[in-house]
């Protein structure tokens, strides 16, 4: 399945500088649909270069990270149990507190 | 030349003292103008929401409170179909509080004072400085070193004399916050921290105001309106703070000029659209900007959470709770977005003051000079001769430290020194040289800045 995965707010320096990524992965075997949660874990595994504690905290985002499927907020469609279609845009934002 | 060098100096100075003789009366007239103002207001009826109506309180009979100057000022939004009299109106009798008179709040002010918001009030506590010019746009050399309320204050009377200016020249705090935004019809957090948001948005929680919360940093940008029409506050979005290494700084990280410019515009533009009942607000919807690939993403936020501490169904946040909560433990970060707390690793002997530092240098001291800041740091200034090895690859180039110490002269014996830009990463680096054997580095006490300030006050500071 192809996704787009992009990184803003200073989690790009995670993974190399690098914002957009344009990704192919796979449906875990067994599974119906890929779900937020194995994107996390893919995520985790192959972008994500250096403190990943930055990202994750437990077996979710770390707090103050805003996580967007297809411009709309995670929340609404069910965080981790969110289910993902080919083509869609995965944003991760870290919150800024600057001015 | 000589003579001619002195001719210049002298009148600098006289224009300098000529230029703050002028400021000052520039602000005792509109500090007396502002005293008329409440005067006349007394004088008439005071309008329902506590504010002065100010100048519409010469009725000029046409029904619409607006006097001839006003209607010739704002003529241009008067004009607008979708704003129009009615707008305006409501704006004038409007009151909006910008918390924070920096990079956000410069353009957010100038324009809400241009557009005729019945009275502006403004928070802050800090100074100008140089390296605040690129951005905080509002501020004019002049004005270095005094209150940057002050300085925000003279900026919007000279645009708009007609509009009510406040200054609240104190750090906005537990103590204080519930007074002063209670005044005030809308909220701007032009703020520079993270706790300082947290303290905000649960403030208006509290008192029932919508806050327009922007920020930027580097090169991209926020945007939100919290706690309005029954859309989140800035805790349903963030119910657990962030980890305070997540909180970067402009002072650290850097920000262009013009990316907080453009976020302090739209929030300005929202404040308006609040307080003058035109539009839709940016409720549940987060603006983000990327000004480098000049993406602007307008985003679906969560609504108000049910099980939000401060807003939710069950939460019974108090006025007494927000007074006696303490943000900067909640966030692990101080109210202000100032330098970080000096650290304090090392045992005496492994350090040294700029100045010794500089006493070996100039006796021949053998040694070697490691700079541990980000490459793009150690470009703008240096030391000469340092080696500049960033922190965070200290680990895998320990060879270049060996190397240079052999060919200084005979392994371990020359001295090994590191320096960083405030001190405080010098000593993490100190500290992990000893443990893998370099027990002599010794790490240059208050880095750069101190260098800067003890030894060289040519030096760059940034
Ligand atoms: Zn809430």
């Amino acid at each position: 399945m192809q996704l787009t995965v992009e990184f803003g707010g200073g989690l790009e320096l995670l993974c190399n500088s690098v914002k957009i990524h344009n990704i192919n992965i796979e449906t875990p075997k067994g599974a119906q649909q890929l779900a937020m949660r194995d994107l996390l874990v893919w995520v985790q595994n192959n972008l994500i270069k250096e403190r990943p504690e930055m990202f994750i905290k437990g077996d979710t985002v770390r707090p103050g990270v805003l996580v967007l499927v297809n411009d709309c907020d995670w929340e609404l469609s069910g965080q981790l149990d969110t289910t993902l279609e080919e083509k869609d845009v995965v944003v991760f934002i870290s919150t800024l507190h600057g001015g | 030349m000589d003579s001619g060098g002195a001719d210049a100096a002298r009148i600098l100075s006289e224009i300098k003292g000529l230029k703050a003789t002028k400021s000052d009366i520039e602000a005792k007239i509109s500090a007396l103008e502002a005293q008329l103002k409440d005067l006349n207001c007394r004088n008439d009826a005071v309008s329902s929401n506590g504010s002065c109506p100010l100048a519409t309180s010469l009725d000029s009979g046409l029904g619409h409170g607006l006097s001839p100057e006003m209607i010739h000022r704002y003529s241009r939004q008067l004009l607008l179909p979708s704003f129009g009299v009615q707008a305006q109106s409501n704006l004038l009798k409007s009151s909006i509080l910008v918390v924070g008179a920096g990079g956000l709040g410069s353009p957010a002010l100038l324009y809400l004072a241009a557009c005729g918001v019945g009275r502006l009030g403004i928070v802050d506590n800090d100074e100008v400085e140089l390296n605040n010019m690129h951005r905080q746009i509002i501020h004019t050399e002049a004005y270095i070193g005094r209150l940057k309320v002050e300085s925000a204050a003279a900026a919007c009377r000279a645009i708009n004399s007609t509009v009510q200016i406040v200054e609240h020249k104190e750090a906005l705090r537990t103590s204080n916050a519930l007074e002063i935004l209670s005044k005030y019809d809308v909220v701007v957090d032009a703020t520079d921290n993270a706790p300082g948001r947290y303290m905000i948005s649960d403030c208006c929680v509290v008192l029932g105001k919508p806050l327009v919360s922007g920020a930027a940093l580097g090169l991209e940008g926020q945007l939100s309106v919290y706690n309005y029409n029954g859309g989140p506050c800035y805790r349903c979005l963030f119910p657990t703070p962030p980890p305070t290494t997540a909180c970067q700084r402009c002072s650290d990280s850097g920000v262009l000029g013009v990316v907080p410019g453009i976020i302090g515009c739209l929030q300005a533009l929202e404040a308006i659209k609040i307080a003058s009942a035109v539009g839709e607000p940016l409720v549940g919807r987060m603006l983000l900007f990327d000004a480098l690939s000049g993406r602007i993403r307008i985003v679906k936020i969560r609504g108000r959470s049910l099980h939000c501490e401060v807003c939710g169904e069950n939460a019974t946040f108090t006025r007494q709770q927000f007074q006696e909560f303490d943000y900067e433990k909640f966030t692990q970060s101080p109210l202000s977005a100032s330098a970080p707390p000096k650290l304090n690793l090392l045992s005496g002997d492994s350090r040294i003051s700029s100045k010794d530092y500089n006493e070996r240098l100039k006796n021949g001291e053998v040694h070697i000079l490691v700079d541990v800041r980000p490459e793009h740091h150690f470009r703008i200034v240096s030391l000469p001769n340092s080696l500049n090895i960033p922190l965070s690859t200290l680990e895998k180039r320990l060879a270049e430290i060996s190397s240079a110490l052999r060919e200084a002269e005979g392994q371990r014996d020359a001295s090994l020194y590191v320096i960083c830009r405030r001190g405080n990463d010098s000593q993490r680096a100190v500290n992990y040289l000893h443990d893998i054997g370099f027990t002599s580095a010794k790490d240059i006490i208050g880095g750069l800045e101190s260098w800067a300030r003890d030894v060289d006050p040519s030096f760059p500071t940034y």
